[in-house]
This record gives C-alpha cells, structure tokens and sequence, in this order.
C-alpha cells in the first residue's frame, strides 16, 4: 500500500510538472465580474437563453445538438447569459424546465414534440415567463409560447428529385429513427419528389424504405444511436440496388454512410445540417443534405426577444425564409445533369411562389 | 487514519472494566457492519466523483494549466467547482436556503420523495425475487406494462372519482404482474432462464408500447406524435401537499407496499417458501415445497410492485404515456434492491438515496454546470464501492466483521 502510494505520488507530480509549467496570466486591471458565459466577440448583457434537452440529450448530433448551436451562438455574438438542462430521460421534462423557470431565465427554448405538454402547463403557470418550443405547437395555444416549425418536407422534395435525377439503377431508399412525424416528413418529401422526377421525365425511379400510402411499412431502426443498424439497413438497400440513400437517424446516418463507402456508386443524403461539413471521410459520397436551419431558428427567436419584440406567431422554416433547404452538392457536383440543377431552382421557386404545395400528413399545421 | 484505527481491534487491557469492553464491541460491531460500509460507499462515491466535477470544470482546467506559477488559483477554482456542484446538489434534493419563497425552499426533499417512489415499488419487487433466488431482470418491461395499462384505464374511461384511480392502479398491478408471470410460467413450466427471459420482455414490452402509441386508441386526436391522451383527473393520484408540491399519495402506497412485503417475507406462510426456495431450492423441494410454483408466485408479486413504479409515473408525476416514461426506473430499481440487500428498510432508504441524486440533478447542471452524466457516475460508483465491501474497508481501514456475527 504504501509503495503504490508513493508510485502515485510521484508520477503525479511527474504529470503536472510536464502539464503545469504554464504562466499564471497577469491580474486584470479592469472590472473583471462580467459573466462568464459571454465570449470575446460580444459584450455581455443582462438576458438569459435558457434551453431544455428532451432525452437525446444536447450531444445527440440532431436536432437537439444543432438546437444548442444556436444558443451557443446567441451567446457568443450577442453576449446573452446561457442555461441548459440535459434530460436523461422523460421523467426529468417536468423538473427540468421548472428548474430553468427558477433561474430567472429571459426565454425557455424547449426541444422537440416531447417537450409540448410540459411546455403548455408551465407556459399557463408561468404566464410572464417566455418559452419557445421546437417542432411542436402547444395545446391550446399561448401568448407566450413560440412554437418553431418547419416545413422540411419542402426541403427533402428537391432532395428526392435530385436523387431520382443522379441514380443509375433507378433504384433509391430512405429510412428513418422512428416511426414519428419529425422524422417522416422528411421521408414524405423524399418520395414526392421522386414522384415528380418519374412523372416528368416518364421514369420509374423507385424508392425503397417509405411508401406515404402504408406507413407502418417504412424502413427505421427504431432508434437514434445504433450506427450499425443503419449501416444494415443500408447494405439491404443496396443489394436491391440502390444507389442514392436518405437516412433520416441522426447519428444513425453514419451508418448509410459507412454502407455506402464500401460499394462503387452509392450516395447519401444528410440531415439537418451539412453533413459534408460534419463528416469529412464521407464527403466524396455525400450528394447533397436536407438542412433544417433550427440553429437560425434559436438564435433568430433569442435575438427577437433579446430586442424586447418576442411575439407567440410560430415561426415556420420554409424554403422562402431559408428556414429549410438543400445544401450544396460539393464534391458531387458534376455527378448531377445540369437539367436536373436546372430543374431543382424551378421547383425550388415554384414552391416559394406557392404555385407548387408539397404536402405532408406530417407537417404541423398552425391557424 | 490508520495509526488510530488499528489501535481499536486490538484486545483490550486486563485492566479495562467489562463496561468498557462491551462499548468496544459495539463500536466495533458498528463500524464492521453492513450499514457502515455503505455509508462509507457513499463517502467514497461522492469524493471520487468529486475529482471527475473538478476535472470537467473548465476554469479548473485552465488554471491548472499554471498550477506552478499561481498554485492558489487553481485550489480555488476545485474548491469552487466542487463545493458548487454538491451545495447544488443539496439544495436541489433537501433543502434549498437561496429559494424565493417558502414553498420553494421546501419543494426540494418533496421532490426527492416524488422521485424515489417509484424506485420503492420497483425495488420491492426485485428484492422479491433476489431473496426467492430468481435473478429478474425485468423490472423495466414490468414498470412499462404498468404504466401503460394504468393509463390507458385512465383516459378511456370515465368512471366516478376514487374507483377510477383504484381500477387504473389495479390494472397498472395486474399489467406488471402478468407481464413477470409470462417469464415465471416459463421458467416454472420449462425451466427457461429467468434472466434471459426477462431481458427479452423488456425489449418486448418496450416496442409495445411504441406500437400501441401509434394506435389510435392511444394517439390524440389531430396528433401523430407519439404521446397518448392525458389521464383523466378523477384517475390522478392525489397531491398529498397540495397543488404547489408534486409528490403524490403514490408515495404512501409506496411505504403501505414496503409494510405489505416485510409482513409478507418475514410473516407469512407464502414468505417463508419464498426464502427458502431462495436459500436451497433442492431442499425447499425435499420438505415438500412445489418450487415451480413458488417462482410464478414469486413473478406474479414482483411484476405487479414493478408495475405500481410504472403507475406512479402515469398516474402520479407525468399523466401521459409516452417514450421514455419508464425512464430507466427498471434497472435502476435493480441497484436500489442490491443496495438496500433485497430488504424493505434498506430499499426505501435506497430510493431516497438515488430519489436525491435525481432530484438534485437539474439544479446541479443549472446552477453550477455540472455535467448530467457526473451523477450517473455516483450512482455507478456507489454501487460499485458496496458490491465490495472488502474494498471500501480497505480505503477506510475498517475492521472486518466477527465471524459469528457474519449471518
């Protein structure tokens, strides 16, 4: 016991020597009480962004994740105090949110559907208290409560015709996390817009993983962390001979991606964010991805009520208003016919002027 | 340390008084106990875990980035981020001094209350099995089951204040208990492993639950999330300190549970064959014991205290079903049972013990940005520590327990 005390105790010391033989930095001359969450770039002010996790958790490389990214960005360029509580699970919503209602917040930013029903009853306990919610409306609506929505479906049917427009096998699939409507509508504007590419150009694109008619027939791993669940649903695509794949799993994506790697021909399409920015040993098979500016979202909400404007009209992400859209096609960019590219820009406009409407029996709709 | 507690094994003086020796023993026989170890345990947990709280603070990272220049900086920035990190913890799951009013300087213990009850029920039922030598691992598919019948009977139907609740919770019980007996007539029936089965009903009962919420029966109207219809209020257990705390009379249903199972192990005819199928089964079987149906029995009583966890969360805290309601209460539950060593006292003091770690959690990130997950490693530690308890007496230097006393 005391030889390996000893043994401790020296390599220890031997570690911080090595790590420790920084400068201490000089004592600030100025008032040095600003808060500490504030960043260099911005000047703190006195307002707190406050944001609730549901079981994801903020690293959860969807929508939870890119939530907080616009948080974080809220406090770095406007200087905003920050608050967050991660849940473990959903039996901590409730106390969660309450805690956040304790730390005197400016405004609650709760993430994603499972959130509503804790969002509405602390929303009516708490009339003077601001709250946003993501991907959900809370029922009834409240004058406090802003509900931030987005029509991805728009968003995934340019990605569902540029993918029929770039297959070679005529052949292409998506699958989801789960069976939930955050999740299918995105599936349902992939399907749409193949759809559109097949009745167009008289092909027969097929797609594998989502039928809009049969729903409880679609493809999903059932959950958003097994990578090598998608991974396996992937190589079953491919062997029926897809060649352009839409995983809309969250982290479960890398495993399409990882399938597709390994097969001559075969693309992915990212979610919620650009996936070429995030994976960089996929990008030479990254075709494009469905972005979901919920980040913008966050910071747009935080900035509004921030400026003392912050209204409970839902803010809607809409091709329009950029707060969907289609990445850019990067390294795979000559792989698209330039009639398609041509094409996408026309649906694109087609859609913001309203003369197109893609629906979904997924999108929330609000009065 | 241990230039003192080694003097106190020694054999007292010929000169000491018999009083003096008796007190010896007795200290003694406290500091080599059960009970002392774990506390122990949790001494050593939370100043392990400790280390990890200073080790994620970011201002303890970079003052020790110069640790030799200014050593006082970064003592103080551990001691900040330490002393933070558990008076927030304190103030989440006790008492909270910093609150506004008086309600909420209170709803913290209230809170940790709320929050151990359902890990009482599910404890109570795993202990069940733990001492009738059935190794169940499915507490988290029971507790599912629970929840879900429970709130299905409470939103579907409309029934008269008080027997609404009281069919809801026996349909909760009933739920968990023929979810266990599935795993109990297995193995009874044809000797198939507890452990395997009950690891497979979770799975189960887990997709279950996810079907069934896509179902209309259990979907909102003009909705396709997967969140049921809100429980009815006359199916809601009551809120036994009123409308500003949560805990529920599901807690005292939890302590009128925990009676119910000491009375049942320790008094009852049916208790007995449990143990003594749990000591020997091969001899329960000689003294004219029918084992197989001793462990469906033993199934059948600890699926339905498993499914009154999953009620409490339907029926006490959340009034909706929906993914993640079950938490992992199940598994949990399991180390709240080998903690408290499968007794109803040492269950309940279990629970509380991890119904303040829950409880105290938020308030943790909030106020002092502790990690979530840095309480996920004290419960893991503290379980950790007690399954050996060599160990711990190794660190404190405690004596080893007498060997009669050891039974």
């Amino acid at each position: 016991m005391k030889k390996f005390a000893q043994i401790a105790a020296i390599s220890a010391a031997a570690a911080l020597a090595l790590a420790a033989c920084g400068d201490a930095p000089q004592e600030s001359p100025t008032n040095t009480e600003t808060s500490s969450t504030s960043g260099d770039t911005a000047e703190a002010v006195d307002f707190k962004g406050c944001m609730v996790s549901d079981e994801g958790g903020f690293d959860d490389n969807s929508f939870n994740e890119t939530s907080f990214s616009g948080l974080l960005r809220a406090s770095e360029d406007l200087g905003i105090e920050t608050g967050v509580a991660e849940s473990a699970d959903a039996g901590q919503y409730i106390s969660n949110v309450d805690s956040m209602i304790q730390s005197s917040c400016d405004i609650i930013f709760n993430v994603g559907f499972n959130l509503a029903d804790v969002t509405g009853q602390s929303a009516e306990a708490n009339p003077d208290q601001h709250f946003a919610i993501i991907d959900s409306g809370v029922d009834p609506a409240r004058d406090n409560v802003k509900p931030l929505l987005f029509n991805t479906h728009e968003a995934a049917y340019l990605a569902g015709y540029v993918a029929a427009g770039v297959s070679e096998t005529g052949t292409v699939a998506t699958f989801g996390g789960m069976n939930i409507p955050s999740v299918t509508i995105f599936m349902d504007g992939f399907v749409d817009g193949v759809a559109k590419f097949n009745e167009e150009n008289d092909a027969d694109v097929r797609v594998l993983g989502w039928d809009k008619e049969k729903p409880e027939g679609g493809s999903f791993t059932e959950n958003f962390s097994e990578i090598g669940k998608g991974k396996e649903l992937s190589e079953q695509f491919i062997a029926q001979g897809a060649d352009v794949i839409m995983p809309v799993a969250g982290p479960v994506g890398e495993g399409a991606m990882a399938a597709a790697s390994e097969h001559e021909g075969v693309y992915v399409i990212g979610v919620d964010t650009d996936a070429f920015d995030k994976y960089d040993s996929y990008r030479d098979i990254l075709l494009t991805s469905v972005l979901k500016a919920m980040d913008t979202a966050v910071f747009d909400t935080s900035e509004a009520a921030l400026g003392g404007t912050f209204d409970a009209t839902p803010y809607v992400g809409t091709l329009e208003n950029g707060g969907v859209g289609l990445a850019d096609f990067h390294n795979l960019d000559s792989e698209v016919p330039a009639e398609v590219k041509t094409k996408v820009e026309e649906l694109k406009a087609a859609i913001i002027d309203g003369s197109l409407v893609v629906e979904s029996p997924s999108a929330t709709t609000v009065e | 340390m241990s230039v003192e507690t080694q003097k106190s094994p020694q054999p007292a003086p010929e000169s000491e008084t018999s009083e003096d020796r008796r007190w010896n023993t007795a200290l003694r026989d406290i500091v080599s106990s059960n009970a002392s170890v774990i506390v122990f345990a949790i001494i050593a947990a939370l100043l392990m875990a400790a280390v990890l709280v200073a080790a994620a603070n970011a201002e303890v990272q970079r003052t020790a980035g110069y640790i030799f220049a200014r050593p006082s900086d970064f003592f103080t920035a551990v001691w900040d981020a330490v002393s933070g990190a558990y008076w927030s913890l304190f103030r989440g799951a006790i008492y909270d001094p910093e609150a506004q009013s008086v309600v909420r300087q209170f709803k913290p213990i209230t809170e940790t209350l709320t929050a151990a009850t359902p890990l009482i029920f599910a404890g109570l039922g795993l202990g069940i099995g733990f001492r009738s030598g059935l190794f169940n691992i499915g507490a988290q598919g029971q507790v599912v089951l629970g929840a879900t019948v429970s709130a299905f009977i409470g939103f579907a139907f409309d029934l008269p204040v008080g027997i609404h609740l009281i069919v809801a919770v026996l349909g909760g019980v009933l739920g968990g208990a023929l979810w266990a007996g599935i795993a109990g007539y297995l193995k009874a029936r044809f000797g198939a492993n507890e452990v395997i089965v009950t690891i497979m009903l979770n799975s189960i009962s887990g997709f279950l639950m996810s079907y069934l919420l896509t179902t209309d029966a259990f979907k909102r109207e003009g909705s396709n999330n997967p969140v049921s219809q809100r429980v009815l209020d006359t199916a809601m257990f009551p809120q036994i300190m009123g409308e500003n705390f949560r805990l529920h009379a599901g807690f005292l249903l939890a302590l009128i549970a925990a009676y119910f199972v000491w009375w049942l192990m320790e008094r009852s005819t049916l208790g007995f064959k449990f143990r003594a199928v749990g000591l020997n089964s091969d001899a329960a079987r000689t003294a004219g014991i029918s084992v197989n149906r001793i462990y469906l029995y033993v199934m059948l009583v600890a699926g339905g205290l498993a499914g009154l966890g999953g009620v409490s969360q339907t029926l006490g805290t959340e009034g909706v079903l929906q993914e993640g309601v079950a938490g992992s209460i199940g598994f949990d539950a399991i180390t709240v049972a080998l903690l408290g060593r499968s007794r109803p006292v040492g269950i309940i003091g279990a629970a509380l013990l991890f119904g303040a770690l829950r409880a105290g959690s938020p308030l943790m990130q909030t106020a002092s940005n502790t990690p979530v997950d840095i309480v996920q490693v004290v419960q893991a530690l503290v379980v950790l520590l007690i399954a050996a308890p060599p160990l711990v007496r190794a660190i404190f230097r405690l004596p080893a327990p007498r060997k009669e006393g050891a039974a």
